[in-house]
């Protein structure tokens, strides 16, 4: 464990090499240490994602986070950010790479690195680091309950999520997916799909459904929480990137 | 999950908030996660102005079955209004 940390808001230079904040938690001392992209979910860069990025480098980590609604205003209190996010249609695909990628050189550029990024999101974030590892030059990615990666958004969903599964070719990196055994979205049978169709295109990859566990799991501040799978699921994850971030 | 469900509709009125009273002219509509409230999901509404700053909305997160009984509380009053006409 670190018991010093460097916690602090830097700008970074995203999609379109637009400038946006990003919140960067490392360890004191000269490293070097591995990275983690942290994806903030649809209701925002809040207070449970910068937690997060602390947790992560307590273990060691340089942990950053990209301010994903930037664009709807840079100093908005995260709930209007996601308010104005709901209001005028999220982000694209396109952007959220762009940002991504600006972590990802920020992470890769800092004299304290080791060279080696992960990413790791929650919910919509998972779909995003799924997508992160389809498409960018990361070291290992965590995709905790992440919808429409394979399947569509329902046709009762006035906003169309496209799946992300036909991008699965290009992954370069090894996956590590978390769910929920009592999740709808992604339910057991969509993730036991992406799980044979990763081992088809012969992906490294290791998936664990959490008994008494649904949509939502990580969350201590809902109902969702579960506190067997979190704790179990934070091992996992630390000992994910320990073999693959090191 | 999250839902991306998200309606909008333009309304007429005013709405009393961290900016006071304020002009609002759309309804934002979803029911996706919440920001402040302890629930998995709920219904969120804002009352939005959408030529001021979103940090003038005025915000609503109910759960789904509170939305539910509002929107009947809702519907019963304007009926009533309509009766009296």
């Amino acid at each position: 464990m670190y018991e010093g940390l460097l916690a602090e808001t830097v700008t970074i230079r995203g999609h379109g090499d637009e400038e946006i904040g990003a919140y960067l938690a490392r360890p004191l001392g000269a490293g070097p240490f591995p990275g983690i992209i942290v994806i903030h979910h649809a209701p925002g860069w809040d207070p449970g994602t910068k937690e997060i990025a602390r947790r992560f480098a307590s273990h060691g980590y340089m942990a950053i986070s990209p301010n994903l609604y930037h664009r709807f205003g840079p100093d908005l209190a995260p709930d209007d950010a996601a308010a104005a996010a709901r209001a005028g249609g999220w982000v694209t695909t396109e952007q959220f790479l762009g940002d991504a990628d600006g972590a990802l050189r920020y992470l890769r550029g800092l004299p304290i690195s080791n060279g080696k990024v992960g990413t790791i999101g929650y919910c919509s974030g998972g779909r995003q680091s799924f997508l992160a590892a389809c498409e960018l030059p990361i070291d290992a990615a965590v995709d905790c309950y992440g919808a429409f990666v394979i399947s569509p958004s329902p046709p009762e969903l006035p906003f169309r999520m496209e799946p992300v599964i036909d991008r699965a070719s290009q992954i370069s990196c090894p996956i590590l997916g978390l769910f929920g055994v009592e999740d709808k979205n992604p339910s057991p049978d969509e993730v036991s799909q992406i799980d044979a169709e990763l081992t088809r295109l012969g992906k490294e990859h290791e998936f664990h459904t959490h008994a008494n566990a649904g949509h939502g799991f990580f969350s201590v501040d809902r109902p969702a929480y579960r506190v067997d799978a979190a704790v179990e699921g934070w091992r996992l994850i630390f000992d994910f990137y320990g073999r693959h971030l090191s | 999950m999250c839902t991306y469900i998200v309606e909008k509709t333009p309304v007429i009125g005013s709405a009393k908030g961290a900016a006071g009273w304020v002009t609002i002219n759309t309804a934002v509509v979803a029911v996706d996660h919440p920001s402040h409230a302890t629930l998995d999901h709920a219904l969120l509404l804002d009352f939005v102005n959408s030529g001021r700053p979103v940090s003038e909305r005025v915000a609503l997160e109910l759960s789904v079955e509170s939305a539910r009984e509002l929107i009947a509380a809702m519907q019963t009053a304007v009926d009533a209004f309509d009766r009296a006409g």
